[in-house]
């Protein structure tokens, strides 16, 4: 029995410590398959992607290093860059405000109580479940300035529509039209944030004597801004990333009218096979939507109100 | 006060049939053109119900392009990606959800800002990257990534995982069960509606995407749905209803799909949002 005991116990203390290692080590097996594909298809392509902004890097032959020249080109010899920032510049400026606010609406409506509410819910989130191929197609066919519906309900109105996507002054306005209809992950958002505020605050609000209007902008709104930073943020990094629309609808025409800078970034990367220069277009946009993002954050202070803040003043 | 309230109630649900409207005609004016005859096709003021139902405008455009082996191709991407990023997102969610270890907040920042970083660029690099591989004009770059995980997946299955009590998995330690046995047993039960909502977004995004295959894909052979429908539409001669047609079949699974799954992409996902 003793010597059992004996032999068992340097058993026992090296399967403790063999134990003790293992379990320091099961947390990495779990999260090792994200490490790993971080650092091949995110971190490693990221980096590598830095470096080749600095070379001529042709898809045959060898690359040169070049410096900075990639990025110098693009600023001063390059009228194509400032056209396609241009463009998406003002896309944005349209497209965030605008998408927020339909959004928003939407949300607002359907949190009146309706009857029937879940089926307008529906409705208005089913165009976001459709492939951005199949949106360009349908709308296509919609902004179709001889047959399509939008001119015929224009015409209705009485007034002539464009022939939306061959008219330099209408495209860009179309493609805003059409990103709006895949709004629904916005709205619903929005829905969360609206049921996340408590009815006893309205409540509070009516029994002082605030009207529907003032319990909005003074009750509504400020709960909602933590939302809208929120879906300020992804809509600005959606809108510089826009291509699909692009290439499809009216493949950056007419004009280089809808020539996005995504657009603009693919082409030289596949088409004209400029990797290096590509790169470096690339990276300029990625610092624009940090800087932008980071410049919304920074004016969160500003706007955008937290109850727990208040809480504590309190 | 009651017919002001009677009036404010009219009001919104006119505003909300109306938006209705404007949100599906797109919709119907799709499936109406797929099915009409070619006299009715170029018609003003359109026609918004054909007087007679061509369906033979879906076989007609199946079979005029290998939709066939695009089908085929969309769905090995599709169900392949989507296992894996169900697999692999809910390993690493648990691993950061139930484990402290040294840099793991760090590395979920890590995660949570690999959501911010544009494709474009990465694109160059990985296509450099699959080239070196032999990957490209194959459907591994569309299929291997998703089996490391998603950032978004993986932080909407952590937020599930986070409010799952603790006490359930000590009392399997205690009976002998060791992480992987609890995951599997016991937590991956419990994490069904947000595995779902992974599933559903998974399929949407793989079934939906355009630019991967475009980028990695060149031999008609290998197209998946969408990059064919698009390659459809460039083509000389191809009449309308049958794009419309095409289109309508390759919205059909992600409608389906919507409409199985709806009660869970409504309330779920739209809470894990608010809280990112």
């Amino acid at each position: 029995m003793k010597a059992i005991h004996a032999s068992s116990k340097p058993y026992m203390e090296f399967n403790q410590k063999k134990k003790i290692k293992w379990d320091k080590l099961v947390p990495f097996l779990f999260i090792s398959p994200w490490v790993f594909g971080f650092l091949a298809f995110t971190l490693g392509p990221l980096l590598f992607s830095l470096v080749i902004s600095f070379f001529d890097w042709p898809v045959v032959g060898e690359a040169k290093f070049v410096g900075i020249a990639n990025y110098k080109t693009m600023f001063t010899d390059d009228p194509l860059f400032w056209k396609s920032l241009w463009v998406t510049v003002k896309f944005a400026a349209f497209f965030v405000p605008l998408n927020i606010i339909t959004a928003l609406v939407l949300a607002l409506l359907l949190n009146q109580n309706v009857k029937g509410h879940s089926f307008f819910r529906t409705f208005f989130y089913l165009p976001s479940v459709i492939s951005g191929v199949a949106l360009a197609m349908i709308w296509a066919w919609v902004f179709n300035g001889e047959y399509g519906i939008l001119n015929y309900f224009l015409s209705l109105a009485g007034i002539q529509g464009p022939d939306w996507l061959n008219d330099m002054s209408w495209a860009l306005v179309a493609m805003v039209i059409a990103s709006l209809w895949g709004q629904g992950q916005m709205m619903l958002i929005f829905l969360a944030g609206l049921k996340g505020i408590s009815k006893e605050m309205y409540e509070a609000a009516s029994i002082d004597g605030a009207n529907k209007v003032t319990q909005f902008f003074k009750i509504t709104m400020p709960l909602l801004t933590p939302t809208i930073l929120f879906n300020l943020i992804t809509t600005i990094i959606s809108a510089f990333q826009q291509l699909t629309l692009a290439l499809l609808l009216t493949g950056g025409g007419p004009l280089n009218s809808t020539y996005f800078y995504a657009m603009y970034v693919y082409e030289n990367a596949f088409k004209y096979f400029k990797m290096g220069y590509s790169s470096a277009n690339a990276w300029f946009m990625f610092l624009i939507v940090l800087g932008l993002s980071l410049l919304v954050f920074k004016s969160s202070s500003a706007w955008v109100y937290y109850e727990g803040e208040v809480k504590k003043k309190k | 006060m009651k017919t002001k309230s009677r009036v404010h109630k009219t009001f919104i649900y006119a505003l909300l049939i109306l938006f209705s409207l404007l949100f599906l005609a797109p919709l119907f004016w799709m499936v109406t053109t797929s099915l009409k005859g070619p006299d009715e096709l170029y018609q003003f003021p359109p026609k918004w119900i054909p007087s007679v139902f061509h369906f033979e405008n879906f076989k007609n455009a199946w079979i005029s392009q290998p939709f066939t082996q695009f089908l085929m191709n969309s769905v090995t991407v599709t169900v392949l990606a989507t296992l894996g990023q169900v697999v692999s997102s809910s390993l690493v969610a648990y691993g950061f959800a139930r484990f402290t270890f040294k840099g793991r907040d760090f590395l979920f920042v890590v995660l949570l800002a690999t959501m911010m970083i544009p494709w474009e660029v990465t694109m160059i690099p990985l296509y450099m990257e699959f080239n070196f591989l032999g990957w490209i004009n194959t459907l591994k770059p569309l299929i291997v990534p998703a089996w490391f995980g998603g950032p978004f997946f993986i932080f909407l299955l952590r937020q599930f995982i986070m409010g799952i009590p603790k006490e359930l998995d000590e009392a399997a330690r205690i009976d002998g069960a060791n992480a992987f046995q609890i995951f599997y047993k016991i937590y991956l039960p419990l994490m069904k509606p947000p595995l779902i909502l992974v599933t559903v977004f998974s399929f949407l995004s793989c079934w939906n995407d355009y630019l991967g295959p475009l980028v990695f894909l060149n031999d008609q052979s290998k197209y998946t749905l969408t990059l064919g429908l698009a390659q459809f539409k460039g083509m000389f001669g191809v009449d309308m209803e049958g794009i419309m047609a095409i289109t309508f079949l390759i919205c059909l699974p992600p409608l389906v799909l919507f409409f199985v799954a709806q009660r869970y992409i409504m309330e779920d996902v739209s809470k894990s949002g608010v809280k990112g």
